[in-house]
């Protein structure tokens, strides 16, 4: 026999495998980048381009709402790149130390909108419609973790509706999850982003444009200590070029 | 820390309550029709009410908005008929975390009826019993140490359901959030000392719930 052990053998086969396997996981040629739930479709399109001008990268996203995100890579998740939905968010980031310094930057503005269901027969035109007594849920990013959520809160604060709507308010994890809930009827109206009501014209309708106390704009920054810097400064640089801020406005983004 | 910590503990233990007592009941019938009676598709029955253990809750959360949103064929039923809407409601995070739950008591009550010999059923009957009196002075005796460690299995599966009640109840501070629900939101917005705080809450309440059933217990390891 020249093989007096094999099972030995192949167990210690299936270790090394085993053991490759996950150090690949954690391949130093990924790039993981960070980004506000809003942002999934028009990212998940930038993906692939980004790889085709830098070979042998490979862009990992990771959506969640901004404040999630944050909380994520506060505690030291391997993320090389944070993009938010709003100013608030990367400033938490800036104050607790876990940008690049110099890397932050605006990329791209957005509109808040309110929405309702495509077959609402309410005849909702604005936030001030909220009171009626038919209008029993109102799906609202949770402003204290979703950026949607402080834009919402501020612009009905300003119109002093904040305290009709927040009885009636059904906090979502993510502008997506609040796109969903109206989507499928369960809020009677809600409020996301105009290109979030984009990607589901079909189920959902536009009933006004909200202006915000504060404009609302994207930053993207480089996180401190990116396993994979040089990568994250090209992609700051990408999400800029012509050719992505075309994509970008396709999916409905404006400029910063 | 505010009230609101104690209404959420309050909402929890009451959400957890109800989705046990529901559990007790539909455990030991269908537990109790599992194990005593032959139909075609027992085992299949099993199977597909054993699911939500091996499911991920998501799954069984999606299922639900689906079944009981405002759309899904039960949901409109409901609302057309009753005016009842589940969705967003601390009813609708009962649901899931019965549902979510039940595999644990249908599971034990089964094999606790099982064990429990026909013989005496019958003796029970020769000495002049009905079928109600045999199944509530003799079967369920017999078979309750197995029906009560399921159903504290139950209360504190229920106490820590998240997945499906986060989809289904959502998260309406004072009406539908949990505990489990209100450290997840804790932590995303990195508030780590509500966070904490609401850990131990839970970690305290889920010890108490452990000790009682200890105490509970002599009678499940008499046997």
């Amino acid at each position: 026999m020249n093989h007096p052990h094999p099972r030995r053998e192949l167990g210690a086969a299936l270790l090394a495998a085993a053991i490759a396997t996950f150090s690949f996981a954690a391949n130093a040629a990924d790039l993981t980048v960070s980004a506000a739930a809003s942002l999934t479709n028009a990212f998940k399109e930038l993906g692939p381009a980004f790889e085709a001008q830098n070979p042998g990268t490979t862009v990992v996203f990771n959506f969640a709402s901004s404040d999630a995100l944050l909380a994520q890579i506060a505690k030291g998740a391997p993320a090389d790149v944070f993009a938010s939905a709003d100013q608030d968010a990367m400033d938490k980031a800036d104050a607790q130390k876990v940008l690049a310094a110099g890397t932050r930057r605006n990329f791209v503005g957005n509109t808040l909108v309110m929405i309702v269901p495509s077959d609402s027969t309410l005849g909702l035109k604005g936030p001030a419609d909220l009171a009626k007594l038919e209008v029993k849920r109102v799906a609202i990013g949770n402003p204290a973790s979703v950026p949607v959520g402080r834009y919402t809160r501020g612009a009905l604060e300003a119109a002093k509706l904040w305290g009709t709507v927040e009885p009636k308010a059904v906090m979502a994890q993510s502008v997506r999850q609040a796109l969903d809930y109206v989507a499928r009827g369960e809020t009677e109206a809600g409020f996301v982003y105009a290109t979030d009501a984009g990607i589901m014209k079909d189920k959902v309708k536009v009933v006004a444009t909200i202006p915000t106390e504060t404009s609302v704009t994207y930053p993207i920054a480089a996180v401190a200590g990116s396993p994979n810097p040089d990568a994250a400064r090209k992609f700051l640089d990408f999400v800029l070029t012509p050719a992505a801020q075309a994509v970008l406005a396709r999916y409905g983004f404006g400029k910063p | 820390m505010d009230a609101s910590v104690w209404i959420t503990l309050a909402l929890t233990l009451k959400v957890a309550g109800c989705a046990t007592v529901i559990n007790l009941v539909l455990g030991v019938a269908v537990g109790w029709l599992l194990a005593r009676r032959r139909f075609i598709g027992r085992e299949f029955l099993d199977a597909v009410l054993t699911l939500p253990m091996v499911l991920p809750p998501t799954v069984l959360g999606y299922y639900l908005l689906v079944v009981i949103g405002k759309r899904g064929w039960l949901g409109a039923w409901l609302q057309n008929t009753f005016g009842i809407n589940l969705i967003f409601t601390w009813q609708g995070a009962v649901l899931a975390a019965t549902i979510v739950a039940f595999p644990l008591v249908l599971k034990s009550a089964r094999t606790a009826f099982e064990l429990v010999d026909p013989q005496l059923e019958r003796a029970a009957r020769v000495l002049g019993l009905n079928e109600w009196q045999v199944f509530f002075r003799v079967t369920v005796p017999m078979a309750w140490p197995g029906i009560l460690a399921g159903t504290l299995l139950v209360f504190a599966r229920s106490l820590g359901e998240f997945g499906a009640t986060l989809m289904v109840a959502g998260s309406i501070p004072g009406r539908t959030q949990t505990l489990s629900v209100a450290v997840y939101e804790a932590v995303q917005a990195g508030e780590d000392n509500v966070a904490s705080f609401l850990v131990a809450i839970t970690s305290i309440t889920c010890i108490v719930v452990l000790l009682a059933s200890g105490r509970l217990a002599p009678t499940v390891r008499a046997r």
